[in-house]
């Protein structure tokens, strides 16, 4: 499966443009919140879109290529069903993120950055969740787990497994 | 019917306060979700309405509750005001934090909340300055700036429009005071720049929040809504980052904002006269913006009579890392490092020996304990080949390799870096592969040396030593021929492991180790 197969037609893209852009100005500070939108609506920033994002706010598309790539949150292919963000900053590591890093991506048999080939989960690295005092930290699809040890791994590894 | 607090703030809800919130209002408890008081050994924390006042009981399971609600859990904790971590603080910018519903306006009104904004608008744009000036606050932001004179500048440029803008794009590890005070008091933040508005002259305003803090992002927005009338003609709104660390640094900001890369500026111009689109902006820390109420309200000199030498006021000082009393202590600068460290955060978790704490995030030095005696202070830090920064200190156990640590400090830069300026992009890059020679024990002439084109290549093997002398000199590169804080200041935590704790780049720590 190729994500040609599974993505939208073009037109889906420049509805939502349009639909997501409506009540505020088409002006060039309207990209983040516009790109912040279409992620969540399709999970990701498919190629096909960034003419159309162009488009809609009057920029060439390189510019919106350069804007795409250079900010880490924006995905350029689907992520897994589950994303799994370990944080990977100093003070998680003067905790013993490591560690856990090193049994969660054993666990999930997926390495850090990566999907798991069966798309089932994503394991990335964040740098700070800003819970400092009681790491390793993480976010398990947008929810915040604090204390990170083996067990809590393995409830994580259950829920996103099954 | 009994009232309890829990708290929401997402540290809270990570360890489980969810879970007992809804145990709590499972039993017919009136559950008020507030903010964090500050300590995070203690949560989920449970704080029960008596007749004696809020009783506390921390840290509590969900399944414990029947014993908490009847009074005999073991974690009985009393007033938390009465308690050793809470006694020796000073809150002033977190007086509410903890304590009232963070979306409620009667809350935030009962608790003196908007007194120091009518007081503002009663007075002319440069008495509020003045006012500002005068309290001797300083950016919190990790720069120091005196915040009055930036207003200043703001009010005394002419421009038909000019912006508030909050950089709350906290992306140090180790700090979360932006983050607690965003989500347990939004109205003090609004509040606050709803002050700066008036004293400069401004109609619209920005908070740019990181994107990984969800419940931050919510709750503000949120709390921008109820109080939009409240703060009229002022507007305000979130804007929400995108994972780039470099967005922290003001130009960057004002650039992402824009819909741009989030690339740093060159300055002059200071954003304080050519800012956001072009136009004249305050841009300051939420820990800056939300002590300005507090000052307003009370007047600079009840502000101004806190602190140490040029450094007025207090400090949210954020306990991270490898800490047993982890958590948000706001005191008066002047307290030391050790006291911080040992007497109110009670050492390491883990009971091993303290070998290093980094002050100020990545881009802050490493002290080893023989520095615990350093007054916290903007003066006194910098002399000591560091800074505060905002004021996160991570502490790490004799088990962290420093080497290692400096190592990651180089290759977060490199990750980092918005790529303008070369010190910055490259150096960072060539510092990673530097300490890794240093560790590895040198370099011998390779094949890139031996090509007829590298005719000026040394031909000979550098040692340990030169190598050392190639990163300083790297350093003093980065440090002064970077555009901003990320390249120039990651030498902080690379030299100051090197300077501290030489032993660990003579010889891996698992070498080290097995003797």
């Amino acid at each position: 499966m190729t994500p040609n197969e599974t993505a939208p037609p073009d037109t889906a893209y420049a509805d939502a443009a349009t639909r997501l852009l409506r009540g505020r100005p088409a002006t060039r500070d309207a990209l983040l919140p516009l790109l912040h939108a279409l992620q969540d609506e399709f999970g990701y920033i498919a190629d096909a879109m960034i003419p159309v994002v162009a488009a809609a706010l009057n920029l060439s598309r390189a510019d919106v290529h350069g804007v795409v790539t250079f900010y880490h949150d924006f995905r350029r292919a689907p992520a897994g069903a589950h994303v799994v963000r370990l944080c990977r900053a100093e003070s998680c590591q003067a905790r013993g993120a490591a560690t856990i890093e090193r049994i969660a991506t054993q666990r999930l048999g997926v390495t850090m950055g990566a999907t798991s080939a069966d798309g089932r989960v994503t394991v990335e690295p964040v740098y700070c969740l800003g819970l400092c005092a009681t790491g390793p930290n993480a976010l398990v699809d947008g929810r915040p787990v604090s204390r990170l040890d083996a067990a809590k791994l393995e409830r994580i590894a259950a829920e996103v497994l099954a | 019917m009994t009232r309890a607090y829990v708290s929401g703030d997402m540290a809270s809800v990570a360890l489980g306060a969810d879970e007992v919130a809804a145990a709590l209002a499972a039993r017919g408890v009136e559950v008020v979700r507030t903010g964090s008081r500050g300590l995070f050994s203690i949560e989920p924390l449970i704080e029960i309405d008596t007749a004696e006042g809020r009783i506390a009981y921390g840290p509590v399971e969900a399944n414990e509750i029947d014993a908490v609600l009847d009074g005999t859990h073991a974690s009985r904790i009393g007033r938390i005001e009465d308690h050793p971590f809470f006694a020796p603080q000073q809150r002033f910018t977190f007086a509410r934090c903890g304590v009232i519903d963070p979306l409620s306006l009667d809350d935030y009104a009962a608790h003196g909340g908007w007194q120091a904004l009518d007081k503002a608008r009663a007075l002319t744009p440069q008495a509020v300055v003045d006012e500002v000036k005068a309290s001797g606050l300083r950016g919190r932001g990790g720069a120091g700036f005196p915040t009055g004179i930036k207003w200043q500048t703001v009010l005394d440029t002419r421009s038909p429009e000019k912006f508030i803008v909050c950089n709350a794009d906290e992306g140090d590890s180790g700090t979360f005071a932006d983050r607690m005070l965003m989500e347990g008091d939004p109205f003090c933040l609004i509040e606050g720049m709803a002050i700066a508005a008036h004293a400069v002259g401004a109609g619209h305003g920005f908070i740019y929040i990181r994107s990984e803090y969800p419940f931050a992002i919510r709750v503000m927005q949120a709390a921008i809504t109820r109080a939009a009338p409240r703060i009229a003609p002022f507007a305000l709104e979130v804007r929400v980052g995108a994972g780039a660390y470099v967005c922290g640094e003001e130009t960057a900001l004002l650039d992402s904002i824009e819909g741009k890369r989030g690339q740093v500026r060159a300055k002059p111009p200071l954003p304080a006269i050519e800012g956001l689109f072009g136009r004249p902006t305050v841009i300051n820390n939420v820990l800056s913006l939300a002590a300005v109420p507090f000052i307003v309200a009370e007047g600079a000199q009840a502000y101004q009579a806190v602190g140490f030498g040029r450094s007025r006021g207090t400090m949210p000082i954020q306990l991270a890392g490898n800490v047993r009393n982890g958590g948000l202590f706001e005191a008066g600068f002047g307290i030391t490092l050790g006291e911080l460290v040992n007497d109110i955060g009670g050492g390491t978790e883990t009971g091993r020996p303290v070998k290093a704490v980094q002050v100020g995030g990545p881009l802050g030095a490493y002290f080893p304990p023989a520095m615990f005696d350093l007054p916290f202070d903007y003066e006194a830090f910098a002399a000591a080949g560091g800074l505060i920064g905002h004021a996160g200190i991570t502490v790490f156990d004799d088990t962290v390799d420093m080497a290692h640590m400096a190592r990651f400090a180089m290759e977060f830069c490199a990750h980092e870096s918005c790529g303008k300026c070369t010190p910055c992009r490259i150096g960072a890059v060539r510092g990673m592969e530097t300490i890794d020679r240093i560790v590895g024990g040198g370099r011998q002439p390779g094949g890139l040396e031996a090509m007829p084109q590298m005719r000026n290549a040394a031909a000979r093997p550098r040692d340990r030593a030169a190598e050392i002398a190639l990163l300083r000199d790297l350093c003093d590169t980065m440090k002064f021929g970077s555009l901003c804080a990320l390249g120039g200041f990651t030498p902080y935590p690379v030299l100051s492991a090197l300077d501290h704790f030489p032993q660990d780049f003579d010889q891996p720590a698992t070498a080290q180790a097995a003797e």
